[in-house]
């Protein structure tokens, strides 16, 4: 296999070193928020940040937004181009590409640090933020769309040179990725473009925050999809070949991507299901919609466990669970990712409960969504992208990891960390605790979340030791590691090929015109509804 | 998926059920949904946010009975509280919430009492609830508003026949 060319790799490398700064800063206030649940007021001694709301917006907006974000535009056309074995279709747009989303972090950045954006990552008008925060995130957004733009040139450079080929799973579904990420965030581009920017820098008098909401959403939905499908790429195309094993079914992992692309956004209400504003009718849609994407959910479990099980039987596992035990776990890049999709079970589960139109009144806006997400994003998405650094940044480094034996204490911490520290957060919420809420300093604390409340606390500690464990780990691989890194995972072969899939999936246009009538049937007309009467009189608000 | 062979037959086995469950689940759901009578906020019409406190159904916010058994209040959310911020009713009595907010987004949940509304400036919200056991409930704002956010609490006290 061809590697990508040292511009490349130089490139990812660059995406994935500020992915990291956002990270570290992500944790450290995340360490900050846990400790005050548990009782530990820190924010009157702490530099820079100036409350817990502060805190909390940094935490969110670094870490949800921002590590994820870069870490995928540096991981996914890396993948695309080594998977294709052709250079990048323009290595100049890419690297533009790169300066203008870490123009627009850093636009974004002075007011978020300086306590001008204290809005959360969710942003909801009427709060106020700096208009260079919006600006500043809207350039990250414009990148991701250069990205797609230069991995579907790449693509059809590859289509002209390999006519009638299957385009390689890797490939297929980095693309599959982006486009679906490029229709979905359609809606928070509206949202910026047409509302917050013209009322952040004035030239609007009011805002509406139903609009709004309904376009952030549009968005907020999909955009867990675009964190989650890169780590499906690694789990499908990386993970078989890791644990010794092939790739289950082509097709069928081919079938669960295009279903993505298709069913991603038109569910979005499901997040609004407490709105004022919207018809319950059409909140039922979206709760139908949203149980559809559990289908391609299922598959993936299926296919990734199947493959998994390929690997381990081949290594000697027997019996129909006990093979678990046989997969290479002392491999920190696998034992990571195997963790992940372990707490992206429950992950899963928890996600049905929330998009079921009825249980969703029991959970929402309380602290079982923290739960929920930091299994999702902050563990099957985080999780496994920490797993595919451990391979990653060696081979971009020619240097191999510092320590295995840390990185495998990393891994298990993490786990054992988050599983404390979820399960409480999903604990509290059901008994009606509030999310992003300084808790201790409540009026309305309850008797009954106090007791539970130091183990948010220990397993936030947990958390944090355990990311300053993968940091010290990557800073002594550049710093200190001399032994050559080991060959980068190659991709798993397929037990059913490529070949075996209906040539259909390997079409772009109608799976890209069905997503687009879904989501016009689902958003319609909501959307046109909302355009023709919103009168956008609500005026902004700095309240923090 | 070629037919015929091993694999192929894994995944049809694999594929029916993956169709079945939340097929499944969706029936349960909206047999819950409608036989349990589960109720969702929906679209309950406009006010405008910058004379809502002065004109209009919010100018008053209050606690009024409309039938035997069955109170409507009347409120309205500003940073960072609720009006009326107390709410007395006997244990048994139905009420009929009507909210919205004056400025920012705020929220809305009675815990254990499945009452959880958003509260958007602009927005009339609907929920209801019946409250069966006596004693006193917060009423908490979910949603982050501001600095004093984790201060913005009301309550129900429901209390019990003499």
């Amino acid at each position: 296999m061809s590697s990508p060319t040292s511009s490349e790799q130089r490139l990812t490398a660059a995406f994935l070193i500020v992915a990291h700064v956002a990270l570290f800063g992500g944790v450290v206030t995340g360490l900050f928020q846990s400790l005050e649940h548990a009782g530990v007021n820190v924010y009157p001694s702490t530099p820079l940040v100036k409350s817990y709301y502060h805190s909390l917006t940094l935490h969110g907006v670094l870490n949800v937004l921002v590590w994820t974000t870069f870490f995928i535009c540096g991981f996914v056309p890396f993948i695309t181009t080594r998977a294709l074995r052709i250079p990048f279709a323009s290595l100049g747009l890419a690297w533009g590409t790169f300066w203008i989303m870490t123009a627009g972090l850093v636009m974004a950045a002075i007011p978020l640090i300086g306590n001008a954006a204290t809005v959360m990552f969710t942003f909801y008008p009427p709060l106020k933020a700096h208009w260079a925060f919006y600006v500043g995130l809207t350039l990250v957004v414009v990148g991701t769309w250069l990205v797609t733009l230069n991995l579907a040139l790449t693509w059809r450079a590859w289509r002209r040179q390999n006519p009638g080929v299957r385009t390689p799973l890797p490939a297929f579904m980095s693309l599959v990725t982006f486009a679906m990420w490029t229709i979905a965030s359609l809606g928070i581009a509206a949202e910026m473009l047409l509302m917050l920017i013209p009322w952040s820098l004035g030239l609007m008098s009011g805002t509406d925050p139903l609009l709004a909401r309904v376009l952030f959403w549009f968005t907020g939905h999909p955009i867990v999809y675009f964190w989650l499908l890169p780590a499906y790429i690694s789990w499908y195309t990386l993970a078989p070949r890791q644990a010794g094993g092939k790739l289950f079914s082509d097709p069928l992992a081919r079938t669960s991507f295009i279903l993505f692309l298709v069913l991603s956004t038109p569910l979005g209400f499901h997040h609004q299901y407490t709105d004022p504003g919207i018809q319950v009718g059409w909140k039922l849609v979206h709760a139908f919609l949203t149980f559809a994407v559990f289908f391609p959910s299922l598959l993936t479990f299926f296919n990734v466990v199947a493959s998994l099980e390929s690997g381990a039987r081949a290594r000697g596992g027997k019996g129909w669970v006990t093979w678990f035990g046989k997969l290479p776990w002392g491999d920190p890049s696998l034992a990571a990712q195997v963790l992940a999709m372990l707490l992206f079970t429950f992950g899963g589960i928890g996600g049905l409960i929330n998009a079921s139109y009825n249980l969703n009144l029991v959970v929402h806006n309380t602290a079982w969504m923290v739960g929920h997400l930091h299994l999702t994003v902050g563990t099957a998405v985080t999780l496994t992208f920490m797993g595919v650094s451990y391979w990653l940044v060696p081979h971009l480094a020619s240097r191999a990891l510092w320590s295995r034996t840390l990185a495998l204490w990393q891994v298990w911490s993490w786990f054992v960390g988050m599983i404390i520290f979820s399960n409480t957060l999903h604990r509290l919420g059901l008994m009606g605790m509030p999310r992003r809420t300084m808790i201790g300093a409540a009026s309305y604390l309850q008797p009954e979340w106090k007791a539970l409340l130091p183990l948010v606390g220990i397993g936030g500690s947990i958390l944090f030791l355990s990311s300053m464990l993968y940091f010290v780990n990557l800073v002594l691989t550049l710093t200190v590691s001399r032994a050559p890194a080991p060959a980068a995972p190659e991709f798993a072969e397929a037990l059913s090929g490529p070949d075996h899939a209906p040539a259909v999936l390997d079409r772009w246009r109608p799976w890209l015109v069905l997503a687009v009538v879904l989501i016009a049937i689902a958003y319609g007309p909501t959307l046109v509804r909302l355009a023709v009467t919103t009168p956008f009189n609500t005026p902004g608000m700095r309240v923090w | 998926m070629k037919r015929g062979t091993t694999v192929y037959l894994y995944e049809l086995a694999w594929i029916l059920p993956s169709f079945a469950i939340p097929v499944g689940m969706l029936v349960a759901l909206v047999v819950t949904a409608f036989g349990a009578g589960v109720h969702l906020p929906g679209n309950e019409g406009r006010v405008d946010p910058r004379t809502v406190g002065q004109t209009g159904p919010f100018a008053e916010p209050g606690v009024v009975q409309i039938a035997p058994g069955q109170y409507e209040v009347r409120m309205t959310a500003q940073i960072w509280s609720f009006a009326p911020g107390e709410i007395r009713v006997p244990v048994g009595s139905t009420v009929h919430f009507w909210a919205t907010s004056k400025d920012v987004v705020h929220g809305f949940l009675i815990p254990r009492h499945i009452v959880n509304v958003m509260l958007l400036p602009g927005q009339v919200a609907h929920a209801q609830v019946r409250f069966d056991e006596p004693g006193e409930f917060p009423i908490i704002c979910h949603e982050y508003c501001g600095i004093a956010h984790h201060t913005m609490a009301g309550k129900v006290i429901v209390e019990p026949r003499r």
